[in-house]
């Protein structure tokens, strides 16, 4: 690889940033090349500084940083160098840049092709003018797979769906055809089978037009889907950078081998996740040894006192592989065990028989959408349209399905935090979406909730003590204060938190240990079911694996049956026994979870599975299990409309004619194995009721 | 001699207010949640100076909250005491000399001669037309021409006093606050107080033997009228929200929370209300509120309690028309917070729906009405300039920036003009307002969750 092939190098960028706790300095001698038509990814989690990296190179920092130090040399141009005027002609025309959030990124009272128009104007090196504009922007709308883009180009943001103001954002970005993209977290806010279409588009149009692309993501099975090389951040420096495939066959520093050993998967069925102890460290103030040595067990004497340096291993036949670690001086890590053997079949360790406690038959939730003075009822959204499920317990059951499928509202129709337009809840017998407020309390410490951000999820006005008494208060949990302390000590034992945050308010926790406390509480009227709404998808993947540890463990020693909401299907297939799997509105496909997830009947279910970038098992390269792609094309329809037959007939690959009638009913093909598809009728039609 | 303590319904109200506010920053300094805006607030110097100035007029606004009835002589020991019909407060008290000190008309500011001539019968028997000399003004120099001498003198001896005096305090609030708050920039406070006293300072000592700010129209002191118009913005400025706080704060969280047709029929309670010119239901009732004092005269046995009366009414008036700013504002808060995770916890828990409103939303907005509160104050106390101006204020015979400038209005036209009564009343109301609204810009950003890190 010769020198003119780099098209971006970054050497010793500093970047600090004023907080009233003092300077942070989130980026501390980040040095990366980027190269002509490669794709390199900066991993990392929240707070190790990647996203501003990627705004020091734009010099784009919030108002209170600055960079502090360091080269940014495009080509032979050092950008932190020039004048801001003469910045502006660089970032979009050879740096552009997309973000985590498409729908805050574009104007909403500006059509996208007038948006698109505007970056053409603006950067396009033929300096086009008027029809020919907006020629080009159609043609930028067509290169990222936007349908029907002359129609499209007139319309205005808030009428695309979040996977076409994605393509949009990039259309812009690509306008004036740059050297570098920079895409931070560009899929975070899609859906996996939205993500995985706009992964392909990347791909795609980085080879096309062999632009480098910088790609930022917390996502290891992103980077070993997208990336040619791969560097891991951790609190503001550079700890590992290598090729993917030498990454993933085997990660050398401490911190990346725990980050995969944090990931969930199914091989870890039955065990515990490894998890990261300790918290990254503050990066206000200096270091004197490895950032990293107060969480890593490898640690000793020399980490304390000597800061690392990025080196190259000894007798590493992967060329330019650096990592930042005194142990590597040794030469490479040990590859890591695999206790897969104990455990392997992953068979659920649960009774025989576990009764069910609670039975949903047939539930309903609509909307009306009101119009008009008189706002009369013009129409229904469908957002759960007919569920029927059985909840046993000790055992987990998972609602799959990408947002706005009705999952969430399906868990929370079930607690009755909203009324069921129809259907029956059935818990200890009685029907709970019949009972009254009054009677309803009775049961409500039967069935608690586990909201997706701890953030939101606690009062900030109410120390922990209040917050974990109040539904003990409420339902009458404990004789009187003193029993209630006592009760509230053993909630704080049982989430693995000390005694004395009782007298401390939320702000002072990091997420994971206010999603603790919000476990703590739902804990503490001893219910036997938890609704676990996306618990972990606000958290990095360290504190995931605690948390996830953390539920298992309480399922094992209490019998609770968790109704776990999400749409990573990783921890489904570390976590749950049985799944289901939603599709606007409606489950299409029910079972345990080795059938569904090992061997998936309905087509919506295969393309979910297939959409989700595996991550490769360093221990085992190349048996990480590839399975075949199935692109999803569209989204999901609107369930105000849905669409006549099938709901998924428009998007299904194995679409037949009468998909378009009639909406498939649930055929039965093993022993509480449903799936609801016409495939499977003929073939099953014996078995079906 | 005797005097006989008396009650008026704002006095009441103002101490009332007081202690809860008292009780309220102790509640505070206890809660680290709750303390932190507010040490974010002090930590801005503008507000730190504001303070100081609202410290002052709050101070003098207090002393004119103490009210009290004199005992007249009396021949016979044996009779009842009687108690005069005036009813003072400690701030007349202390200012007596300004009082009482009138004039004949107008006189110009330090001046020792009055704004208009006279006949004047002169010791050899003839008459002529000339300035008179005052009654009270300057009446100690035996000889006019020593009267820039007289003035640089008092001006000196008043930035001594004043220097002293700051000495003393800056060293008093070294040894209690400073120490105690180290993180909070006192220095601006000292310069505050510096400024204040460099004026307070020979303004008081001027104020001994001449009108400093002249006189008005029936020669009253115009510095006498200022300062007794604190108590009456103050008043209304304060007491106003206590009626405009609760309605608010009920309405609009109710709104939000129960939405359906609570929400429906608040919102078009609050707005048929704010589609009717203020100023029209002001007049209204401020008009019954006087029929009723008039018809009742045996309710209000003295002059102040009537005019204490119509004080009352105008700040229950203007509360009971000023709350549907803040109920829209909470309205829109609640809204937002009932779709947090928290609030559905609650409900998950069957936790009552009031006790959801009383610990989960109401500590939630406490930020928006405080700062509203801040923000609201300066608006009410020119609302009452305006209102009295226009005649719907305050009684006639309550001393108010309103009253003073409504009576210095058509003396504008007068040659040559009588200006200073308009200017002082102007001062006065222009540097509490300034010092209130950068009070409510420090409030608001202390307060506002997204300034905070």
């Amino acid at each position: 690889m010769s020198a003119h092939d780099i098209v971006l190098a970054v050497s010793g960028l500093k970047a600090h940033l004023d907080t009233p706790r003092g300077e942070v300095r989130a980026v501390d001698g980040v040095a990366i090349e980027l190269r002509k038509g490669e794709c390199f990814a900066l991993v990392g989690e929240s707070g190790s500084g990647k996203s501003m990296t990627a705004l020091s190179l734009m010099r784009l920092l919030p108002e209170t940083g600055r960079i502090a130090d360091g080269r940014v040399m495009l080509g032979d141009q050092d950008l932190l160098a020039l004048p801001e005027a003469a910045m502006r002609a660089v970032r979009g025309r050879r740096v552009a840049m997309i973000f985590q959030e498409p729908s805050t990124a574009l104007n909403p009272v500006l059509s996208v092709g007038r948006q698109i128009m505007e970056v053409v104007e603006r950067h396009s090196r033929l300096r086009l003018s008027g029809e020919a504009v907006r020629r080009r922007a159609l043609e930028l709308l067509e290169a990222v797979g936007i349908p029907d883009a002359g129609r499209r180009c007139e319309e205005y943001p808030f009428q695309l769906s979040g996977g076409l103001k994605q393509r949009v954002m990039i259309a812009c970005a690509l306008a004036a055809e740059p050297e570098i993209l920079i895409a931070d977290e560009p899929t975070t806010a899609l859906d996996v089978t939205i993500q995985a279409q706009i992964l392909d588009l990347l791909a795609k149009l980085q080879a096309e037009r062999q632009m480098a692309i910088l790609l930022i993501t917390h996502d290891l099975g992103i980077v070993a889907r997208m990336a040619q090389r791969v560097a891991v951040m951790y609190a503001g420096e550079i700890v590992e950078v290598a090729d993917r495939d030498v990454f993933f066959a085997g990660p050398q520093h401490p911190y990346a081998q725990k980050l995969f050993e944090a990931l969930p998967s199914p091989e870890k069925r039955g065990s515990e996740l490894s998890v990261i102890a300790g918290q990254v460290p503050a990066l206000t103030g200096t270091f004197s040894g490895c950032r990293f040595v107060a969480r890593c067990e490898l640690a000793y004497r020399r980490c304390h006192h000597e800061m690392p340096q990025l080196i190259t291993i000894p007798e590493d036949h992967a060329v330019r592989r650096l990592v930042r670690c005194h142990l590597r001086e040794e030469g490479l890590a040990p590859p890591p065990l695999v206790n897969a053997s104990e455990v392997q079949t992953g068979t659920p360790v649960v009774a025989a028989s576990p009764s069910v406690i609670v039975a949903v038959e047939n539930l309903k939730v609509h909307f009306p959408i009101r119009k008009g003075l008189f706002k009369r009822v013009v129409g229904q959204v469908r957002a759960v349209d007919g569920v029927s499920l059985a909840i046993h317990s000790g055992r987990t059951l998972a609602l799959v399905g990408e947002s706005g499928c009705g999952k969430t509202t399906a868990g929370k129709a079930l607690l009755r935090l909203i009324t069921p337009t129809h259907g029956r809840v059935v818990f200890a017998g009685k029907d709970l979406s019949s009972l009254s407020r009054e009677a309803l309390r009775a049961s409500r410490g039967a069935m608690q909730i586990i909201f997706q951000d701890p953030y939101a999820s606690l009062n900030p006005r109410m120390r922990t003590a209040d917050i974990l008494g109040e539904g003990m208060r409420s339902l009458g949990v404990g004789r009187d204060k003193k029993d209630r302390e006592d009760r509230m000590a053993e909630l704080l034992a049982q989430v693995g938190l000390p005694l004395e945050v009782l007298s401390r308010y939320p702000h002072e926790f990091s997420g994971g240990q206010r999603q603790r406390i919000a476990i703590a509480r739902a804990l503490a009227v001893e219910p036997k079911l938890i609704v676990c709404d996306e618990p972990t998808s606000a958290l990095d993947v360290s504190v995931q694996a605690q948390i996830l540890n953390l539920l298992k463990s309480l399922q094992e020693r209490l019998g609770i049956a968790y109704l776990f909401i999400t749409h990573n299907i990783s921890i489904v297939e570390y976590l749950a026994h049985e799944v289901a799997v939603m599709y606007l509105g409606r489950i299409v496909e029910h079972g345990t979870a080795q059938e569904v997830l090992g061997n998936p009947k309905h087509p919506y279910t295969e393309a979910l599975l297939s959409a989700v970038p595996a991550v490769p098992v360093p221990a085992a390269p190349g048996a990480d299990g590839k399975r075949g792609i199935i692109r999803l094309t569209g989204e999901l329809p609107s369930p105000a409309q849905p669409p006549t037959g099938c709901h998924f007939h428009p998007r299904c690959p194995k679409a037949m004619p009468e998909c378009r009638e009639t909406y498939p009913q649930a055929v039965q093909l093993e022993r509480g194995r449903t799936v609801n598809c016409l495939l499977y009728r003929a073939s099953n039609a014996a078995s079906s009721n | 001699m005797g005097i006989l303590p008396v009650a008026l319904w704002t006095d009441m109200l103002i101490w009332l207010l007081l202690s809860a506010i008292t009780v309220f920053v102790w509640y505070c300094s206890r809660h680290a949640h709750l303390a932190a805006p507010w040490a974010r607030v002090f930590r801005s110097r503008a507000a730190l100076a504001s303070a100081v100035f609202l410290a002052a007029y709050l101070m003098i606004g207090l002393c004119d909250s103490l009210h009290y009835r004199q005992a007249l002589p009396t021949v016979d020991t044996r009779s009842p005491v009687a108690y005069a019909v005036e009813v003072r407060s400690l701030l007349d008290a202390a200012l007596s000399a300004l009082r009482e000190r009138n004039e004949r008309t107008y006189s110009a500011p330090l001046a020792t001669r009055l704004h208009q001539k006279e006949l004047i019968e002169k010791p050899d028997g003839s008459s002529s037309r000339d300035y008179p000399r005052l009654r009270h003004g300057g009446a100690h120099l035996a000889n006019e021409d020593a009267w820039g001498e007289d003035i640089a003198w008092h001006l000196f001896a008043g930035l001594v006093a004043s220097i002293a005096l700051w000495g003393l305090l800056v060293a008093a609030m070294r040894y209690s606050f400073a120490r105690r708050w180290p993180e909070i920039p006192w220095g601006a406070a000292y310069a505050a107080l510096a400024c204040m006293l460099a004026l307070a300072g020979p303004l008081a000592a001027l104020a001994v033997n001449y009108h400093v700010l002249g006189t008005d129209k029936i020669g009253q002191d115009v510095l006498y009228q200022a300062l007794k118009s604190i108590r009456t913005s103050m008043v209304i400025g304060t007491l106003t929200t206590l009626v405009l706080l609760p309605v608010g704060i009920a309405a609009g969280i109710m709104a939000g929370y129960f939405r359906g047709w609570v929400d429906d029929a608040i919102q078009y309670f609050y707005t048929t209300l704010n589609s009717i010119p203020g100023v029209l239901l002001i007049a209204a009732s401020v008009l019954m509120v006087q029929v009723f004092v008039d018809s009742h005269p045996d309710l209000f046995p003295t002059a102040a309690q009537r005019a204490d009366f119509r004080l009352l009414m105008l700040c229950a008036i203007l509360g009971a028309i000023g709350w549907t700013g803040l109920a829209r504002l909470l309205r829109g808060e609640t809204l937002k917070l009932v779709e947090l995770e928290y609030i559905q916890a609650a409900h998950a828990f069957g936790v009552p729906d009031a006790r959801i409103l009383l610990r989960h939303i109401l500590p939630n907005v406490s930020h928006i009405v405080i700062i509203a509160l801040v923000m609201d104050f300066s608006g009410l106390v020119l609302a009452e300039a305006v209102l009295s101006y226009v005649g719907v204020g305050v009684d006639p015979t309550t001393i108010s920036f309103g009253t003073m400038i409504n009576a210095a209005r058509l003396e504008m036209a007068r040659e040559p003009m009588v200006w200073w009564a308009l200017a002082t009343a102007f001062t006065f109301m222009f540097v509490l307002v300034l010092a209130a609204n950068l009070f409510a810009d420090a409030v608001r950003d202390g307060f506002d969750p997204r300034v905070r890190m």
